[in-house]
């Protein structure tokens, strides 16, 4: 009945690396279907190469098509060859999230290192890529332009604070998001099941109220796992146009 | 977006990706390596009887950092140079499709125009030599009706005058016929009624006079 049971890491079969348990577990065989789901969909999509699409050809151009125009959009058209980085990682969280709605699977979304480790790869490829175009002119990010000279010993840590806090901010929204949804899914669900075992035959009346607030959270948490993916994305979209073009 | 996946800088690219990935896997071990000396009592797996957050468990760092940065890393080498590239080459393949249709049908229509101003063209000059001909035969016509009109007109009154002309020789013939007549006719009477013979000369005078009288 705990709610939080959900999150446990089980260690499928154990690895030991360099002193390190890095044990193959539920979490890392959800990270392996996912890629194989994302392969496999846009592979087995695009296959036929169809002039006319069919369904599974539409989905693959679909999601293509979405993340292209999240890029052109959001990154500017510099942003291109970073296209399938953030491709990568709109379908990544998108079906991370989506595997996670279907029951006793295991949602590796909502782990704070995963998505800490996710939005640090955002930071620091971000970083790599502004300190490559700009060189040392990337630091200049952190002095607004225009803003008197005065004020920039209050302004510079503040900008810099505001940049290194990015990765916090983008893995924190993901996690609490992900976590957050679940444990509310398995708190009503456990609320109808306490009121079958503690009231009876009346349980199985009052009990239909938790279970419908589950079957609306549960179109919410659709949406929400979507839209976490979408903000994800977008946020590694600016974060690139931002490295591209310092203001 | 022709573009999108142009193979040099795309490999310089995943280049970066990959160094931002293992830098982060070291970063995290060191954080890691640290956090776990803090947190001896996590066990793997974790009796989760403690009641904490399984997230903040430090004891499953390892292993998530080590099978996202392998999944991730495959997942981004699959798409960067397998599958993405896949789609957007059957994203060309239609777009240029259906610009090439656009143009074949953009061509097909310029032509059908071509033909079309020609026949109109044609149509125009056939419609201009239809009516030359028709004027032409009009005139024709009315230049033969008109010869012929006044050939008839001309025979007309060339019959007219014979015609009048043979009525009036019958019409003096009737009259000296009439004169004669008439004088032989008055001999014969003064003979039978009043014995008197009359000479030609007198009679003719005498007939002469009354036809005058009448006359006038």
């Amino acid at each position: 009945m705990d709610p939080l049971h959900q999150f446990q890491i089980n260690s499928l079969f154990q690895i030991v690396l360099g002193g390190y348990d890095v044990s193959f577990t539920n979490s890392a065989f959800f990270m392996v279907v996912a890629v194989a789901a994302i392969y496999a969909l846009l592979v087995m999509g695009v296959a036929n190469k169809s002039m006319v699409p069919g369904r599974l050809q539409s989905l693959a151009e679909m999601f293509y098509e979405f993340v292209a125009n999240l890029v052109r959009d959001n990154a500017g058209h510099d942003a291109k060859p970073y296209f399938p980085f953030v491709f990568s990682i709109f379908m990544f969280v998108l079906i991370g999230n989506m595997i996670g709605m279907i029951p006793y699977t295991f949602t590796f979304t909502s782990h704070i290192i995963v998505t800490f480790a996710l939005a640090a790869t955002v930071f620091v490829f971000v970083t790599i890529l502004a300190l490559l175009k700009h060189g040392l002119h990337f630091f200049s990010f952190f002095m607004p332009h225009g803003a008197p000279i005065a004020l920039a010993p209050i302004l510079i840590p503040i900008e810099v604070i505001s940049y290194v806090m990015r990765p916090v901010s983008l893995s924190i929204r993901l996690f609490a998001n992900m976590m957050a949804g679940h444990t509310m899914l398995k708190v009503f669900a456990g609320f109808t099941v306490m009121m079958i075992s503690g009231m009876g035959a009346l349980g199985f009346v009052t009990g239909l109220v938790p279970l419908a607030i589950n079957v609306a959270l549960t179109g919410f948490e659709f949406l929400v796992a979507f839209l976490q993916a979408y903000v994800f994305s977008i946020l590694t979209c600016l974060y690139i146009r931002d490295a591209l073009e310092l203001h | 977006m022709p573009n999108l996946l142009a193979k040099g800088r795309l490999a310089r690219w995943s280049g970066v990706a990959g160094a931002s990935l293992a830098t982060l896997t070291t970063m995290a071990g060191t954080v890691l390596a640290a956090a776990a000396e803090h947190a001896p009592n996590a066990a793997h797996g974790g009796e989760h009887a403690s009641g904490g957050l399984p997230q903040l468990n430090p004891a499953n760092f390892p292993t998530q950092i080590f099978w996202l940065a392998l999944t991730f890393g495959v997942l981004y080498y699959l798409m960067s140079k397998k599958a993405l590239p896949r789609v957007a080459e059957v994203l060309e393949a239609r777009q240029e499709r259906i610009s090439r249709d656009l143009a074949k049908a953009a061509q097909l229509k310029e032509e059908a125009g071509a033909i079309l101003a020609q026949v109109e063209k044609s149509l125009a000059g056939a419609r201009a030599e239809a009516q030359g001909i028709i004027a032409e035969a009009a005139a024709g016509i009315e230049a033969n009706n008109h010869a012929r009109q006044a050939q008839l007109n001309a025979d007309i009154a060339e019959r007219l005058r014979t015609a009048e002309a043979s009525i009036a020789a019958a019409k003096d013939q009737a009259l000296a016929n009439i004169r004669t007549e008439s004088a032989g006719i008055v001999r014969d009477i003064t003979g039978r009624l009043a014995g008197v013979d009359v000479d030609q000369a007198q009679a003719d005078a005498a007939v002469a006079a009354v036809l005058e009288e009448r006359r006038g």
